[in-house]
């Protein structure tokens, strides 16, 4: 990975393309085994990638961004390292005991990957790693993957994804089929020279029901990483899909997450982020409701301190009536940390009787912290209630000493304040061992 | 003086204005005691400067909490060691369940190797929320989000319970109330009542007093307490109005 400063000379960049078309043709060679219409798909995502500009302040999509740290990311795909601490990983992926299906991946590598019960495989569930559906469910990902507009700024990053991905989930989910217990996959990153490229692919025929959770770590705190992660979520009509992205990478690392789904007729989909880790991370989300009287929940809650940055780049869809979509993203910052919250509503002109919410909320608390907020609508319908909202507030010096004339110590007051500012968000997980984990996690960004 | 809440020569300001003035008090572990005066006298002063709001400058003057001077002390450490206020506005915090809200301050009031006892504190929480008529299902509720002024006064209450603090300064406690409300928080500050109890009422109306029977009135006036006497003072104070109050505040305060 190189990562270029702001000025690139003419000649350094096309020293950088250079260098990354040999790692591609290097890497095309290694895939030998793999099916030709895999490598073409990669090919052609290789092509775009370096045709495609970089991105730029000047894009409505990267305003107030800091392009530094995604400038000329260009991966350095050496040998697959061995994972030495497979063992110990697995042992560590522990966020949840109850769970339909299970798989850990570290470096794009899969470590494990237990079958689900036969009783799912019965009914058709596929939960897999996408290097072994390569070979057993070529159609799913020639039907699915990579079908999803990346509109958000990252379609260059999405390219070099598509064109060095290893690996990923896949989780299929046939008509009717309910799964009550949700799936888990674990993304570690271990090496600093391989990029973590975490890919999943959700796809829930008409009526049915699933959640998967998709945690993002690192194996240490000290071995900075790159991630580029995409996951896309096919909403069949009238089913219910829930997504969750943990994202705990160390805070040496650089991520940039890609997410989306295509929401089908009366269906409901629920996606959370957690953001706490990274040096600087980028989320962009993109609900897209096509069928009428679907409902998408756009969540989001992230922790900063030190330098970190984080930049949330959301749209909602409206192309069909009577849907409605309702976000919410928190952030609490601590220390310099930096948030940008950039979204959108979109609803087309034959979208009527839409209700679309969003609202971003920031907690500041350092004097040092920036929030940026930067709603949107964009409302082409003329039947539609649609609002937006963001707020960014400071604890109240009164909140505090009501506290402390409780007892209750400053710091302990600061964290309650902030647990229960993230409540709002947290009460609606519906996975209560998901919700508890994740109240841990923020309690551990203020133990640091 | 152990057994006491002793408050010597108290002079407070804010900004530059002073507030207290010469204030001298002292509260009995196991008595009751009323401060009435009207709108601006100090009251609300008093009580936030002995729990330590920092915007409350004490200039002078001392607070003992059983013989220990508490004017160095951090308001969280103040409540640590004894002293409980109840908020004439208590502040609503969001997302923060009564019942977290407690444990939490009962949490601080445990040393590092100690660990909340989840069962037997949720079994006192529920004998002192039945003792105070409070719904059980109000614990899930965030501290004061969306309360009525009834249900925020009974929440202080609750905590006051919670705490079991040697002394109590309720600071308009019947603000906000309507005589049902007013009713049921001055049965649970009764309740509470006791030896290890001393209490602070401080109010504008005599009408709280009718139902928390002090056994001392103080007449605060300026800064300053006035006069003091027993619970007829507070009949004879409601009658007579405040007018009366400002003949009996020394020449030139």
């Amino acid at each position: 990975m190189n990562s270029l400063t702001e000025e690139i000379s003419v000649d350094s960049e096309t020293d950088a393309l250079a260098a990354v078309k040999s790692d591609f043709q290097e890497y095309l060679d290694i895939l030998d085994t793999a099916p030709s219409w895999w490598k073409d798909i990669k090919k052609s995502a290789f092509e775009d990638y370096c045709a495609l500009p970089d991105p730029s302040r000047k894009d409505e999509t990267w305003r107030f961004a800091n392009l530094k740290a995604w400038r000329g990311t260009n991966p350095e795909f050496s040998a697959m390292p061995s994972i030495s601490n497979a063992q110990s990983l697995i042992e560590r992926s522990d966020l949840i005991k109850t769970y339909s299906g299970q798989i850990v991946i570290a470096d794009n590598q899969t470590i494990q990957a237990e079958s689900i019960s036969p009783e799912l495989s019965a009914k058709g569930v596929v939960f897999t790693t996408l290097k072994k559906a390569l070979s057993t469910h070529g159609a799913l990902i020639k039907d699915y993957f990579m079908k999803q507009e990346v509109d958000l700024g990252s379609a260059k990053a999405a390219k070099l994804h598509t064109a060095f991905l290893e690996n990923g989930v896949i989780l299929f989910v046939p008509k009717g089929v309910e799964v009550e217990d949700p799936f888990i996959v674990y993304n570690w990153a271990t090496s600093a020279t391989v990029p973590s490229l975490p890919h999943t692919l959700v796809i829930a025929e008409d009526l049915a029901k699933v959640s998967l959770i998709e945690a993002q770590l690192s194996a240490d705190e000290s071995t900075p990483s790159y991630s580029c992660g995409v996951g896309h979520i096919f909403a069949g009509a009238s089913s219910k899909v829930q997504l969750t992205v943990l994202q705990n990478f160390n805070e040496q690392s650089v991520g940039t997450q890609i997410s989306s789904n295509i929401t089908g007729k009366d269906a409901l989909v629920k996606t959370l982020s957690v953001n706490v880790g990274c040096k600087q991370y980028r989320s962009e989300t993109h609900g897209k409701i096509v069928g009428s009287g679907a409902h998408v929940e756009m969540l989001s809650l992230a922790v900063t301190d030190n330098d970190q940055e984080i930049d949330q780049r959301t749209l909602q869809t409206h192309d069909a009536p009577h849907a409605t979509s309702d976000l919410l993203f928190k952030n609490a910052l601590r220390d310099k940390s930096k948030t940008i919250f950039s979204g959108l509503i979109k609803v087309a002109e034959h979208a009527q009787q839409t209700d679309a919410y969003q609202t971003n909320r920031n907690l500041l608390l350092s004097s040092d912290a920036e929030a940026n907020s930067l709603p949107g609508l964009e409302i082409e319908a003329n039947d539609v209630k649609c609002s937006h909202g963001a707020t960014t507030s400071q604890i109240e010096p009164e909140e505090i000493f009501y506290m402390l004339a409780r007892g209750i110590d400053r710091d302990a007051a600061n964290e309650l304040i902030v647990n229960g500012f993230f409540e709002e968000v947290l009460e609606r997980i519906d996975v209560e061992e998901l919700a508890e984990n994740v109240r841990q996690l923020i309690r551990s960004k203020f133990k640091k | 003086m152990s057994n006491t809440l002793e408050i010597t020569n108290l002079n407070v300001s804010i900004g530059d204005k002073q507030i207290l003035k010469d204030f001298s008090l002292t509260i009995p572990k196991g008595e009751v005691h009323a401060i009435m005066g009207p709108n601006g006298t100090g009251k609300s002063t008093l009580a936030k400067a002995i729990a330590g709001h920092p915007d409350y400058e004490i200039t002078s003057g001392e607070v003992l909490l059983d013989g220990e001077s508490i004017l160095d002390m951090e308001p969280d450490e103040r409540s640590r060691a004894g002293l409980f206020l109840a908020f004439q506005y208590p502040m609503e915090i969001p997302g923060v369940s009564i019942a977290n809200f407690i444990r939490a301050a009962k949490n601080a009031r445990l040393s590092e190797d100690e660990e909340l006892n989840a069962p037997a504190y949720y079994k006192e929480l529920y004998e002192k929320m039945d003792m105070l008529q409070i719904d059980r299902k109000f614990t899930a509720r965030s501290v004061n989000d969306g309360f009525s002024g009834g249900e925020k006064k009974r929440c202080e209450i609750l905590q006051m319970a919670m705490l079991q603090p040697s002394y109590a300064v309720l600071d308009e406690t019947d603000s906000g109330l309507d005589i049902d409300a007013l009713k049921v928080v001055s049965e649970g500050v009764n309740t509470l009542r006791g030896d290890n109890l001393g209490v602070l009422v401080i109010t504008h109306y005599q009408r709280l007093l009718d139902y928390i029977v002090p056994d001392v009135v103080h007449v605060m006036y300026d800064g300053r307490i006035v006069k003091s006497g027993d619970k007829n003072l507070a009949l004879e104070l409601e009658s007579k109005g405040y007018d009366w109050v400002k003949e009996l505040a020394p020449a030139g305060a």
